[in-house]
């Protein structure tokens, strides 16, 4: 089969690979109509997350056609059209028992610290993604659901992640009534959650980037007012000024370990390696939220630490919560979301790339060149 | 009556307070539908759900997991795993060892890794050489969307455009200097073996 492989950094090629196999009686194989590139896929392309190995496919928002069925397989039957959450996770656990789906304990023997994800280095557990004409799926009557007639498929592939991502980020917000709301990053995972904090009832949205094409469409989607940082001496100033001075209610972190807007932090950190990451808009949240105030991340961040500003946040009496999304726990109630048209992934997808065209579509995404907002990836056998 | 040039921040309410509900939901579709905190999937954080599709009180566990590499976190190899691409090589033994030595709580743990990746990535570009699909650092890096796709006009006035700067630096600096290495190491032998 094609399928995208990693080079090392900054290089990725597509080969032949050998289809996946069923490796245990719950597995199924799918064949992947349509995937995504995520701004965490990033953070592997540039060499920041450990033990990403040479060969390795990423890849963990796809949606497909189930091909093949282990002999445990109750609940899929080959030929259903399924979209596949990012977590791996088996359903049983302690964790997954409290609903912790994104921090399964049966899936990941490389680390304790996250759970299994496709395509995300083996420090998620060493499972190809689903940037391939096919993918293996553990646990297939867990994680994978049939898409709804009803549903476009692009819609489809970004509830996978990054819409429900963007949605789990303003929960964990615990917005109430009138809140102001502050959610740095416009891209996908922020515009989600920007649209998402006005269903959870927030009175004010401001949206923080410094991509013009970006905040146009945190202004159109999501409705939102926006601030471009780079027109700011200092983006926590006037994130004050325009909060009369309180600082926001709540913050939602949806840049990750590759934000800029400190080019020390950037380059320290995403170049030179010296640290986890640029960790520049979690230190800018708990410096804009208020007092007393909630900052919800879900910028993804690698297990190499940070220079994070602990001491503000503790001196602010902050309350920050934090995790990888417990995908298929948000999809009942995001599916009536999108169907009635509160919420709309699709309007923020500005690229198609075919599979073989996908060392372009990383540079494009990586780059930020072309207004390029989320790109979709078309494998051939599709 | 307080002072309204004294910003909110130093009195006891907000001066300006938030849109009314008929206001914004004439503006904001689905405006409020999840104001109830019952309504957030994730409210509260730790449920104990009905169903997840699971049949089992602990999984079948899939073969193959001897021998494969661990968290000492861990108590066992788990009984699901990826099997993408086992360890190898040079670059095997640095991450088997960072795996048996350190606990994910040790930096060396991650560090170590991280260099078992270099050394990964540069063993792979090696035997590229010597295959009939050697690494193209053009083809592999996308760089052509530079000219389709508007590298120069996409950058104008942003800050990013900096740093971005230095990824050629990264990306072409080791095999340039790979490259002068291997000129220079070839040079050295040719004087050698002529005497």
């Amino acid at each position: 089969m094609r399928a995208m492989t990693y080079r090392g950094p900054y290089k990725l090629r597509v080969e032949e690979k050998d289809r996946p196999r069923i490796e245990h009686p719950n597995d199924a194989i799918v064949r992947v109509t349509l995937a995504a590139i995520c701004g965490s896929d990033l953070h592997l392309y540039h060499g920041l997350m450990p033990d990403t190995r040479i060969g390795h496919t990423f890849g963990h928002e796809f949606i497909g056609v189930v091909e093949e069925v282990g002999s445990s397989v109750e609940n899929l039957v080959v030929g259903d059209r399924v979209m596949v959450p990012f977590n791996i996770y088996c359903g049983s656990c302690f964790f997954c028992a409290r609903g912790l789906f994104s921090n399964c304990h049966n899936v990941n023997p490389n680390a304790t610290a996250v759970g299994g994800i496709y395509g995300y280095s083996h420090t998620t557990g060493g499972y190809d993604g689903g940037q391939a004409e096919f993918v293996r799926v553990p646990f297939a009557d867990v994680g994978p659901v049939r898409i709804p007639d009803w549903m476009h498929d692009e819609d489809a592939v970004l509830l996978t992640d990054a819409a429900a991502t963007g949605y789990f980020g303003a929960q964990l917000g615990e917005i109430a009534e009138g809140d102001t709301v502050v959610v740095l990053g416009a891209g996908p995972v922020g515009l989600i959650a920007a649209q998402s904090s006005w269903l959870m009832g927030a009175g004010r949205v401001i949206v923080v980037d410094h991509l013009t094409e970006r905040l146009e469409k945190a202004a159109t989607m999501a409705h939102a007012e926006t601030l471009n940082y780079d027109e700011h001496d200092d983006i926590v100033v006037e994130l004050k000024k325009q909060t009369d001075y309180i600082g926001a209610d709540v913050v939602i972190e949806a840049v990750g370990a590759e934000a800029d807007g400190s080019f020390l932090q950037h380059v320290t950190g995403t170049k030179l390696k010296l640290q986890g990451g640029s960790p520049i808009a979690l230190n800018w949240a708990i410096d804009a939220v208020r007092k007393g105030g909630n900052v919800g991340v879900v910028g993804a961040y690698g297990p190499i630490p940070n220079a994070v500003k602990f001491g503000d946040a503790l001196n602010k009496g902050l309350t920050l919560r934090m995790n990888q999304t417990p995908v298929k726990r948000q999809w009942p109630r995001m599916f009536e979301h999108v169907r009635n048209g509160h919420l709309t992934p699709r309007d923020m997808v500005t690229h198609r790339f075919p599979l073989e065209d996908i060392s372009e579509a990383y540079h494009v995404f990586s780059a930020k060149l072309d207004g390029c907002i989320k790109p979709l990836i078309v494998p051939s056998a599709s | 009556m307080t002072d309204p040039a004294i910003p909110s921040a130093y009195v006891r309410d907000k001066r300006t307070p938030p849109p009314s509900r008929e206001e914004l939901r004439a503006r904001i579709p689905g405006w409020g539908v999840d104001l109830d905190p019952a309504d957030r999937p994730s409210y509260p954080k730790e449920q104990y759900p009905a169903q997840t599709g699971a049949h089992w009180d602990f999984p079948d566990r899939q073969s193959g997991a001897e021998g494969r590499e661990r968290s000492v976190e861990h108590a066992f190899v788990t009984p699901v795993f990826g099997t993408a691409q086992p360890l190898h090589g040079l670059s095997g033994a640095i991450r088997r060892f960072a795996y048996e030595r350190y606990s994910e709580a040790r930096n060396g743990h991650w560090l170590i890794l991280i260099a078992g990746d270099r050394v990964d990535a540069w063993g792979a570009h090696l035997r590229s050489f010597a295959s009939l699909h050697p690494d193209n650092p053009v083809t592999e890096t996308g760089v052509r969307t530079e000219v389709t796709h508007g590298g120069l006009t996409s950058r104008k006035g942003r800050s990013d455009a900096r740093h971005q700067l230095l990824d050629p630096l990264l990306v072409a600096g080791p095999w340039v200097a790979g490259a002068g290495a291997a000129v220079l190491g070839t040079r050295r032998l040719v004087r050698a073996l002529r005497g």
